[in-house]
């Protein structure tokens, strides 16, 4: 299958699609890495010149550096470990045999092709709105005064919104992994007298391992990068500013190029110390 | 018209030279069969003829037109493969005609030329079903159908009965070997199943690591083969070799007898042994006879009956007109 | 696993089931629900379910007020073309990928994804220059373009994973009949593929739709799709439930049925092949 001929083809081919990806990651980010170090602000005077690296330091120093941090992780965690803990179980209860499993595995995806506005409001409004949402009026069926929620519980609140659109991704991939279970080898498992729970934990589990740490992986690249969401529902304020929304706000808000860019080159990083991961496991598949 | 000549031509995947430097001829018309073990690289050798692969170094002609730097569309050659590898989205008809439609034939023609080779191999009733849809002889024949339509200069097969049943293979490879005789095209045909050589070849080629171990007729391959390698390939079962003090009776390392050529007798003979297994077929019988101080294990071939059972003591005595004596690179000594 | 389970227990499963599907389903049904109703009802506590006044009437207001299919037509056809490029740019590359291997395919692959995994926010303030440099900010081709690129990955990945499950051979054959590359593209391979290709549409064509940085960000009248049609209804003005309602149902439920029958793909899509 591969002749100097159909090889040089092949190159030709590819080039297109290489080159366009090549433009598109190094243009911006030379850019980026260009601005991080100097001091730019587009509406107050424009490039003032090489700063070194005082972007960097001043973005870490900055009061709003170490809580959005914090945000990012309870973020990142808590849509990680709901998604994760609750993604198991019910791939597993999926997997079950039942009436209509089809319709119930659509009900359960569909909110992963709601688009993140569109969740954003919706949760927002309908569900959180103090006065007439969802959850004000069963908590003043029970008695209880309505929570505000995107003020006083905001984080949790991002955590709900965020969890309900990725949850679905985690349950799919999960009740794949699980279906290519080899069902001999549970019922090998079940002759040598293993019960139900130490057939989960001894065989269900660690057949998932690999699904669920590629989930982490993704969803955790994906989650550091929510935007919309707290776009639309809180605009940052009120302790859900994460890295991302700093970083928008310094760049497009504030219009200090310099210092946004800078953060973007911490984004990048840090997206990248995840990625790395996530390519080990990709690359290692690529290999059968 | 199918005149194929191969000059010094090898093939290296990376650092792994799998064809060392080869020359070979095929001439027009010649139905050629490369035979070997699998792995030995008759696969790549046929690739490199039909320039789906490129040659590491060395020359291809085809009928005296250098075919090296030719891509495979136009050196005029069909290929079989052994998957059939036929296009699942397309009817047998456009399957068939597809080499046709490449060369911008005008469909009053293609037609034309798709149902007399639909005529010729019996798919007049399937033309308007998928791949799919058929069984693997039928695909087969649709393999080859389309190999015919082009009127190539040679037809290239790689393993194409590999996949089809016991009894199938055999038909098929009357039907190919017929079709040869119908159309006198050049057909390379690579096998490891050395009855297919011997049954349809003009000419073999034994391959062995790639090296070229011999090129002749199925008969001199089987009287005359030049080395061991040869010799315990060709002819089924295998030939029975025995070394030491019996080859050096013969002035030999190492002598070959074909299990058809010994003699076997319940009382007396050269050598004694015991029956280990014998197998009944009707037509032959065959005795896997263990013989202590001469060989461990000797395969003898008996026509019809042959009453005798595990344990039982016989004398076997070879044909010495038929014996084959090989030096000390195994080579055959005349 | 052929072994009967009692009918108690399939029962037991189903309702549990069906409960919890209900329950994660339900915001959207609410949303489609409410956007039936008139905004009195729509607040209405306790919340009626069925028995309301089923009204167009939220449709037709947002409709007229908002010029929803401007935001539509934007939708489409940012989604749309940036999905159609993006798979004639990706299967040249996937064909050479899947079909002509070397040393190199397994690491450009995995640059491509590496591109994917790049933060959109670290490199926001660039793209936003070049867009007003030139003259492109708010322009449905740069965002087209962009688009394209961002999901060019995944559409290559995908079209790689599904070309591998095409034998080799019968490419090989076309060439043996004389099948120029294009040819062996256009008439061979394309039509084998045909529904890998397309599973890599729809998907894509669903992350495009629901695409919400860059649209958002690079967008103010001209361009701008859905997604920021929706985010204009954040502000104060546009509290009224019923209408949010019927704005969001529209916006989601062309996708709703696109992505029931992208399932599958999404599993192969999202994970780059590495979970089968
Ligand atoms: N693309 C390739 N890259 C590296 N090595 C290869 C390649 N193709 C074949 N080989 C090696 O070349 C040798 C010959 O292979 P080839 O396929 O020609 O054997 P074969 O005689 O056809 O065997 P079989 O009877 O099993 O089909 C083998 O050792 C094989 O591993
Ligand atoms: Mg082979």
């Amino acid at each position: 299958m591969a002749t100097q001929h159909s090889r040089s083809a092949a190159r030709i081919m590819m080039a297109p699609a290489v080159f366009l990806l090549l433009v598109w990651m190094l243009v911006p980010l030379c850019m980026t890495l260009w601005f991080s170090v100097r001091s730019y602000l587009p509406l107050r005077g424009g490039d003032q010149g090489f700063v070194g690296l005082e972007n960097f330091s001043r973005f870490i120093t900055s009061s709003a550096f170490w809580p959005a941090v914090q945000t990012t992780l309870i973020i990142v965690g808590g849509v990680l470990v709901i998604s994760i803990v609750l993604g198991v179980l019910l791939a597993i209860l999926l997997d079950q045999p039942m009436w209509g499993q089809g319709v119930v595995r659509i009900l359960v995806i569909a909110p992963f092709f709601v688009m993140p506005t569109v969740t954003a409001l919706v949760w927002k409004n309908m569900f959180m709105d103090p006065t007439n949402g969802m959850f004000a009026h069963l908590w003043r069926f029970f008695g209880a005064d309505p929570v505000v929620w995107l003020t006083d519980a905001s984080v949790l609140s991002i955590i709900v919104i965020v969890s309900w659109q990725w949850l679905p991704f985690a349950t799919l991939i999960l009740l794949t992994a699980i279906q290519s279970l080899d069902s001999e080898q549970l019922e090998a498992a079940e002759m040598d007298g293993a019960n139900p729970v130490a057939r989960f934990f001894f065989i269900a589990l660690p057949h998932l391992s690999r699904a669920i740490t590629i989930v982490i992986l993704i969803q955790t690249i994906f989650v550091l990068a929510v935007f919309a969401e707290i776009f639309v529902t809180t605009g940052g304020a009120f302790g859900t500013r994460t890295l991302t929304y700093l970083i928008y706000q310094r760049v497009l808000e504030s219009q200090n190029v310099g210092l946004g860019s800078a953060g973007g080159v911490y984004a990048i990083i840090l997206a990248n110390i995840v990625a790395i991961f996530l390519m080990r496991i990709v690359g290692k598949n690529l290999d059968n | 018209m199918g005149h194929i000549t191969l000059k010094q031509v090898t093939k290296s995947f990376g650092e792994v030279q799998v064809i060392p430097p080869l020359d070979l001829e095929i001439n027009d018309g010649e139905f050629v069969v490369f035979v070997g073990p699998s792995g030995c690289g008759k696969s790549t050798l046929l690739r490199l003829i039909a320039g789906l692969e490129d040659v590491s170094s060395g020359e291809i002609t085809i009928d005296g037109r250098a075919a090296t730097e030719v891509p495979p569309a136009k050196r005029g050659l069909a290929m079989v493969f052994q998957s059939y590898a036929l296009y699942p989205h397309m009817t047998v008809r456009k399957n068939i005609a597809f080499p046709l439609r490449m060369a911008k034939l005008d469909i009053a023609e293609q037609n034309k030329r798709v149902e007399a080779a639909a005529k010729v191999l019996n798919l007049t009733d399937y033309l308007d079903r998928r791949p799919g849809q058929l069984s693997g002889g039928q695909r087969q024949r649709v393999a080859i159908g389309r190999a015919i339509v082009r009127e190539p200069a040679a037809f290239l097969f790689d393993e194409p009965l590999s996949n089809l049943d016991a009894a199938l293979r055999v038909n098929m490879r009357l039907e190919i070997s017929e079709l040869h005789q119908t159309l006198d095209t050049t057909m390379i045909y690579v096998t490891h199943d050395q009855v297919e050589a011997m049954t349809m070849a003009d000419k073999i080629v034994v391959l062995h690591a790639g090296v070229i171990e011999q090129v002749g007729s199925p008969l001199e391959l089987y009287h005359e083969p030049r080395n061991k390698f040869v010799a315990g390939f060709i002819g089924s079962p295998k030939m029975n070799f025995v070394e030491g003090e019996e080859a050096v009776k013969l002035n030999a390392k190492c002598i070959g007898i074909r299990p058809e050529h010994i003699g076997v007798s319940l009382e007396s003979g050269d050598w004694k042994g015991t029956v280990g297994v014998s197998e009944h077929l009707g037509s032959d019988t065959f005795l896997r006879i263990k013989m202590p101080g001469v060989q461990e294990h000797m395969t003898v071939r008996v026509g019809g009956e042959f009453g005798a059972r595990h344990g039982d003591t016989v004398y076997l005595t070879p044909d010495r007109s038929k014996l084959h004596r090989f030096d000390a690179q195994g080579l055959r000594i005349a | 696993m052929a072994r009967a389970v009692t009918t108690q227990r399939k029962a037991l499963n189903t309702a549990i089931a069906w409960s919890i599907g209900l329950l994660i389903f339900f915001p959207i049904l609410w949303t489609i629900l409410t956007s039936f109703k008139t905004e009195a009802e729509a607040i209405a506590n306790p919340p009626v379910f069925l028995f309301f006044d089923w009204t167009l009437e939220n449709y037709a207001v947002v409709q007229e007020r908002s010029n929803y299919m401007r935001f539509l037509t934007n939708s489409v056809i940012l989604a749309g073309v940036s999905t159609i490029l993006g798979i004639l740019i990706a299967v040249p590359a996937a064909w050479s990928m899947a079909f002509v291997p070397s040393k190199r395919t397994k690491d450009i692959l995995l640059w491509m994804l590496s591109t994917k995994m790049l933060p959109a926010v670290g490199v926001l303030y660039p793209i936003y220059l070049l867009c007003i440099q030139l003259g492109v900010l708010d322009n449905r081709l740069a965002l087209i373009v962009i688009l394209m690129l961002i999901n060019l990955p995944i559409i290559v990945w995908m079209l790689y994973t599904y070309f591998r499950e095409i034998p080799g051979e019968i490419l090989e054959a076309a060439r043996m009949d004389g099948a120029s590359l294009k040819d062996e593209i256009l008439y061979v391979l394309t039509p084998m593929a045909i529904p890998g290709i397309a599973s890599t549409l729809l998907l894509n064509f669903i992350l495009a739709w629901n695409e919400a940085f860059w649209t958002l960000n690079l967008t103010s009248v001209n361009a701008a799709p859905l997604t920021a049609f929706i985010a204009s209804y954040s502000s104060p003005e546009g509290l009224f439930f019923a209408k949010l309602s019927a704005a969001s149902t529209m916006a989601i439920a062309p996708i709703l049925i696109m992505g029931w029958f992208s399932q599958k793909q999404l599993v192969r899509g999202l994970t780059f092949g590495a979970v089968k």
